[in-house]
């Protein structure tokens, strides 16, 4: 295949997309976290904003959020500095939108996954940490967290490949990434067969990669566990 | 929030809110009929008759549906023999590239939850319809197809409302779907937040109209269970 000099080009795109997918994937971890303990939280209010976060988000479609995120933050930006006498238009960078807008999207079906998670951990063993003396804030972190992060992992691959192939989206937003550059080489080059085949082809292979390594993690985890017998 | 330019957006948002929808049913309605033999080729036990469809499958689930409208859109077009071909009429429209890009999306994905299916029709029943003397085919059509959708039909109506989600991918090939139809109001009034909110609201519509037709349909299909 024939690139015509674009290959370099493709390249630093492919490495954006890693960029925009694992930073969007660690925000989205921590909102989904903090998303799932609202929604199982004791208190009336948190539990609505829970509700209404994961219903609102996931019946929206992804590119829809992603701009509204876009055009959104540069107005909500705007107006506070307005608030502090500061008549400017502030607008995030392309590229800390795109993850923004990714990672509220992802949160949303973080928290879900987390919440089945949650479940599955027996309220023993949280007793038993109280019974310990253990403080609230350590028996999460040494009890429920280890064995929450075990139950979700295979849901989480499943997100961070619809994830990651959603990176094309914010290229809508000028992000550079993978799509973008592809879509630049095609202006140029005017290949636009060879250049978005190309293009996709290293998704399969990111994807490919993913794969592998959600597959080496969920083995590192499940270290030691009983599987039932085959 | 400017109340007075929602309103004024309605109109436009519904017919945009139409083409989704058309857009949804048309290319879910072809990728179902994609789906169906290439999920059947899938269970097969011949790794020739296997391979097409797993090349299909992983290629489309592997790869973003914007990669895969703008290869249809864009792509074809660089070749002269398509351009002079029969099929340059269809592959021009930005309509029918949506129409096919979402459906060979979609029938990768139907097919796996179809596969997934009917590996797990109970294979006693199988058994009695071959006890019977129920030919191969036979057995096919009336047990084991009409088991695996009933099985299959909580997970495609999941597939359903991500490709209701996905055709907003549309807007990008210029079609004025209702996230096409929201961009440009935006462009004309400026107003990007209370219009995305607004076409926001009507996804949401939207999505619950496809569910309450899914339970119909289910409810339909179950109605020999009791209770």
């Amino acid at each position: 295949m024939n690139l015509e000099g674009f290959g370099a080009q493709l390249a630093a795109g492919a490495w954006v997309t890693v960029q925009l997918g694992v930073a969007a994937m660690a925000v989205a971890l921590v909102l989904g976290l903090f998303g799932s303990l609202a929604k199982e939280s004791a208190v009336p209010p948190l539990r609505w904003l829970g509700y209404a976060y994961t219903t609102v988000v996931r019946g929206l479609p992804e590119l829809l959020v992603i701009l509204l995120v876009y055009f959104g933050s540069a107005r909500l930006l705007t107006d506070l500095v307005g608030l502090f006498g500061v008549d400017h238009y502030v607008e995030l960078s392309a590229f800390a939108a795109g993850t923004a807008a990714l990672a509220f999207n992802y949160g949303a079906y973080m928290t879900e996954v987390f919440r089945g998670a949650l479940h599955t951990i027996p309220h023993g063993h949280v007793e038993a940490g109280m019974a310990l003396g253990l403080p609230r804030g350590r028996i999460f972190r040494r009890i429920v967290l280890p064995q929450l992060w075990r139950v979700a992992l295979p849901a989480t691959g499943n997100i961070f490949l619809a994830l990651l192939k959603d990176t094309a989206l914010v290229s809508v937003i000028g992000v550079e990434d993978l799509m973008r550059k592809t879509s630049l080489a095609v202006g140029y080059t005017k290949q636009p067969f060879t250049f978005y085949f190309t293009a996709a082809l290293i998704y399969l292979v990111l994807t490919g990669l993913s794969t592998a390594g959600i597959y080496l993690l969920e083995r590192r985890t499940t270290h030691g566990m009983r599987t039932l017998a085959e | 929030m400017n109340w007075d330019v929602i309103i004024e957006s309605i109109p436009g948002l519904l017919r945009g809110a139409w083409l989704t929808l058309e857009l949804v049913v048309f290319s879910g309605m072809l990728g179902l009929a994609i789906a169906v033999p290439m999920a059947v080729a899938r269970t097969s036990r011949s790794v020739w008759v296997q391979a097409f469809p797993w090349a299909y499958i992983y290629f489309f689930r592997g790869t973003p549906l914007l990669v895969q409208i703008f290869l249809v859109y864009y792509g074809f077009g660089q070749f002269a023999a398509v351009r002079d071909s029969f099929l340059w009429p269809v592959l021009s429209q930005a309509y029918w590239c949506a129409i096919i890009a979402f459906t060979l999306n979609t029938s990768a994905y139907t097919a796996e939850i179809l596969r997934g299916a009917i590996q797990v029709v109970p294979s006693g029943e199988v058994e009695a319809a071959r006890a019977l003397g129920m030919s191969t085919v036979v057995t096919w059509r009336r047990i084991i197809l009409p088991r695996a959708f009933r099985i299959a039909l909580p997970a495609y109506s999941n597939e359903v409302i991500l490709m209701l989600k996905g055709s907003a991918l549309a807007s990008t090939i210029t079609l004025l779907d209702l996230t096409g139809m929201a961009r440009t109001i935006i462009a004309r009034t400026y107003m990007p937040v209370e219009i995305f909110l607004a076409a926001g609201a009507l996804y949401v519509v939207l999505t619950f109209l496809i569910l309450s037709g899914f339970r119909l349909v289910e409810r339909r299909l179950n109605r020999h269970r009791v209770g």
